[in-house]
């Protein structure tokens, strides 16, 4: 061995700190962090009151888990606009198996929700993964689909609350501690969700797929069944998201989480997690969501009107993604200067 | 890992013999035969489609070979899938390294089997340890915390052998992998060759460069036209002798060029650079000159066309026809003021192949079939029907689609689009490739006509029959800088090889 060279780098502690701050998820979570400081300022009822601090943490906790499986689906340069779909009918279904079999007990009942979103799910990846059609065209159809069962199946029906079991119920209402049940569980999945995506090496492979799908094949990596499960795991959590719509709101009508797909995408996409897939983070795509709901009740009380609404929602998205093309331009310049002197 | 001692001495690690493969009526290969001894790197050399690559592809699992032997480790192989040959341990590196952009090196190293620990929680200490121990066996040093986005094609080269190793692969294949490095480079890619070579392994390495092919190797064997022609210790031969066994023909009498009388400067390129691309390139083309492009397949040659004609950026230069300056980054500008670029990749540049014969043909002078902002499919006719015969292409009808066509077919289409624009100047990027022979000889008639109704032709190709049977003056490019300029006479199989394989100072 002729050249023995090794240059140990270690970071200092102000280049890590510079590194942290880089983050994504940092960034939003300070945004997030202003936002919040200065609508309490505005109105302290905004955080200190007991239902303003509960509204905070419970309403975008639905969002938040229809994001992390969003963020999954992303990452492995796909994407799921069915969410929104998937969780209407599963929150229908839900509520009719509480009307129809009554005698069945709730968790069953919980799990049979959950279970279904994965298998409509389960559709879209064997679809995506078998047929070679883009998930963006199938999983339009599914919207569509999904969404067209749901109204045919209810009419002008609606689930009401008396429907419904107390103890299920008392899921959307009740809290540990200070927190509510819901952001609980949906802390709980995306605290799974992460781990998955950086220990696991199904987690990995989702990146892999996501960064080069070529390289991912010449990889010999099982990219059908990754595929599948990515799409079983963002059904399977807006089946999650329905069942706790159920539980929360008490009302079931054929339009339940409709929007939500979108709302999904932009709030990882605000998160950081790269539209065409390969890098970015569940954590980013929670943090999105819960700075896109969390902007979307702080508006009013600042007294911007609803059409300034939409449109800061817009310019958040459009801005995350000017961002990431500003970084990525960056960096192929700084590349192209890196070779010329590498040639000289 | 284990090594093989070198005194145990050479075996055959890879044999092929006699292996061929066709894809429809093309031949790629028609008989390779190659054998890798363990300790011994092996270089594999000849022009481009003299079938090196499909011989590559199909140790490793890409293609399947129609017939001929091929053994490894003095069993009999037959590879269905990459995972297949990288599971028996032979390694391919291409030119283009095929990494995750994203991840991190390490990651890039082990993904897909990563060791685990409990819960089957990735151990990614042991994964760094791992790799930081594969590097310093190697050599050389690489961060094994940063994606490898942004790493040099050197270092990313780095990675995927590290990677081979750890697999422990016995057979490292490497597909041109110094085509994009500096010199401190490929010294150190050369150091590593050498110590894999000294624990045993087989190397097998493709080169246009002799000087690395001397510099490293220890056997070469030399292929043309898919047929394996000689193997020889490195010792045993010369530059001289390489290039007649892969020129091998006798290559005027191929291509006849009609002579054209020479004119005006229509095309003067001057001092084009983009940087880290191409640098100071200056060139003129005349009217009824036909002048080639030479050098080997990613010296920057499709690059410096595209640039001109405003597919892509320059950062400094200027680009003129026939007196007029361009406009830089403006393709629509260019198509105006009479030039014409006819890409390499047909598939994806030049034809639509969704697209009838007459919808491809007008599709550079939409404009002008149009009356009051629409366009009727019988302007659309009277205009291809007219060149579709002129050019005669072999069609049903003129809605055929272009998909459906041969090759040669398919280019004349291209060709026939750009003509019904009526350009000054035509730029070709290798205009015949992937096509048969018979319809080669159509292109290349077609090309010295234009020529000799006055168009000024610029031709870019890497197959030197045809540059030394076409062209009137020759130019070559190496990494980007033109390094000589040829005239009919001084274009010899000798000078242009020599030229495109050698630097700027090392030509003088």
């Amino acid at each position: 061995m002729t050249l023995t060279e090794t240059r140990e780098r270690t970071a200092s502690l102000g280049q890590r700190a510079l590194a942290l701050v880089k983050q994504r998820e940092v960034g939003v979570l300070a945004a997030l962090i202003l936002v919040i400081v200065i609508t309490t300022a505005k109105n302290p009822n905004f955080l200190f009151s007991n239902d303003g601090f509960r509204d905070l943490l419970v309403t975008p906790s639905l969002l938040m888990l229809i994001a992390v499986g969003q963020a999954m689906v992303i990452i492995t340069r796909n994407v799921d606009l069915s969410v929104g779909s998937v969780m209407g009918l599963s929150a229908y279904l839900v509520g009719r198996v509480f009307v129809d079999f009554a005698w069945l007990p709730w968790p069953t009942v919980f799990l049979i929700g959950l279970a279904f979103g994965g298998g409509l799910g389960l559709i879209n990846g064997l679809v995506v993964a078998y047929a070679k059609v883009p998930s963006l065209v199938v999983t339009l159809g599914t919207l569509y689909a999904y969404r067209g069962i749901n109204v045919m199946w209810t009419g002008s029906e609606r689930i009401n609350a008396s429907d419904m079991p107390r103890e299920f119920l008392a899921l959307g209402t009740e809290s540990i501690g200070r927190i509510p049940v819901i952001t609980l569980i949906a802390l709980v999945v995306l605290g799974a969700a992460g781990w998955y995506m950086t220990t696991q090496r199904g987690g990995r492979e989702f990146y892999a797929m996501g960064s080069d799908p070529d390289a991912a094949t010449l990889y010999g990596l099982n990219v059908r069944r990754r595929l599948i499960t990515a799409f079983v795991v963002s059904g399977a959590l807006a089946g999650l998201a329905g069942v706790l719509y159920a539980a929360r709101y008490g009302t079931v009508n054929s339009q339940v989480g409709s929007g939500y797909e979108l709302q999904a995408v932009g709030a990882a996409v605000i998160g950081g997690v790269a539209i065409f897939g390969g890098s970015g983070t569940v954590f980013g795509a929670a943090i999105g969501a819960f700075l896109l709901m969390t902007i979307n009740r702080a508006l009013p009380v600042l007294g911007v009107q609803d059409f300034w609404q939409q449109a800061v929602v817009g310019v958040l998205i459009v801005g995350a993604i000017v961002l990431d093309r500003l970084a990525a331009t960056r960096q192929e310049r700084a590349l192209a200067r890196e070779r010329e002197r590498s040639h000289d | 890992m284990t090594t093989v001692p070198r005194d145990a001495q050479a075996r055959t690690a890879l044999l092929m013999e006699g292996v061929s493969k066709s894809f429809g009526p093309v031949v790629a290969l028609r008989s390779g035969s190659i054998s890798l001894e363990q300790g011994s790197i092996h270089a594999l050399i000849g022009e481009n489609g003299a079938g090196k690559s499909t011989l590559v592809k199909i140790i490793a699992g890409l293609y399947q070979r129609d017939s001929g032997r091929f053994e490894y480790l003095g069993q009999p192989v037959d590879f269905v899938t990459t995972a297949q040959s990288k599971e028996a341990g032979i390694a391919v590196i291409y030119q283009e390294p095929t990494l995750f952009p994203d991840l991190s090196v390490t990651e890039n190293i082990f993904m897909g089997r990563q060791p685990t620990r409990s819960l089957g929680r990735i151990d990614k200490r042991a994964m760094r340890a791992e790799t930081i121990q594969l590097f310093e066996q190697l050599g050389v040093y690489v961060d094994p915390d940063r994606p490898t986005r942004g790493l040099s094609i050197a270092d990313q080269q780095l990675v995927e052998i590290a990677k081979a190793i750890s697999l422990d692969a016995q057979v490292l294949v490497m597909d041109e992998p110094t085509a994009a490095l500096s010199g401190v480079e490929v010294e150190r890619l050369f150091a590593v060759a050498r110590s894999l070579r000294d624990e045993g392994r087989a190397l097998m390495f493709i080169s246009h460069r002799f000087d690395e092919v001397f510099e490293l190797c220890d056997t070469v064997t030399v292929m043309r036209d898919g047929e394996y022609i000689a193997t020889e210790p490195i010792a045993e031969t010369s530059v001289d002798a390489l290039v007649r066994q892969m020129v091998g023909r006798d290559v005027t009498t191929l291509f006849p060029k009609t002579e054209a009388p020479i004119g005006d400067v229509i095309l003067k390129i001057d001092g084009l650079t983009r940087t880290g691309v191409f640098h100071d390139v200056s060139l003129e083309v005349r009217s009824g000159e036909i002048v080639a492009l030479a050098g080997l397949v990613g010296a920057g040659r499709s690059e410096i066309v595209r640039a001109a004609f405003g597919v892509d950026p320059y950062d400094s230069g200027t680009v003129e026809v026939k007196g007029r300056r361009l406009k830089p980054g403006n393709p629509a500008a260019a198509m105006h003021a009479g030039l014409a670029l006819i890409p390499e990749d047909r598939r994806k540049q030049g034809a639509v192949l969704d697209s009838g014969i007459a919808r491809n043909i007008t599709l550079a002078i939409r404009d002008r079939l149009t009356t009051r902002g629409l366009i009727t499919s019988a302007a659309e006719n009277t205009s291809a029907r007219e060149w579709a015969s002129r050019l005669e292409v072999k069609a049903s009808s003129l809605d055929t689609l272009a998909g459906t066509l041969s090759g040669g077919n398919q280019q004349k289409v291209v060709i026939a689009k750009w003509l019904a624009s009526h350009p000054d100047v035509l730029i070709v990027d290798e205009p015949t490739r992937g096509i048969d022979v018979g319809t080669k000889a159509e292109v290349h008639r077609l090309l010295s006509d234009l020529a000799g109704q006055g168009l000024a032709i610029l031709m870019i190709s890497s197959e030197l029959p045809e540059v030394l049977g076409m062209a009137d003056r020759v130019l070559v490019v190496h990494e980007g800088r033109i390094t000589a300029d040829l005239t009919r006479d001084e274009a010899t199989p000798e000078t242009v090889m020599h030229a495109a394989t050698h630097s700027l100072e090392e030509t003088r």
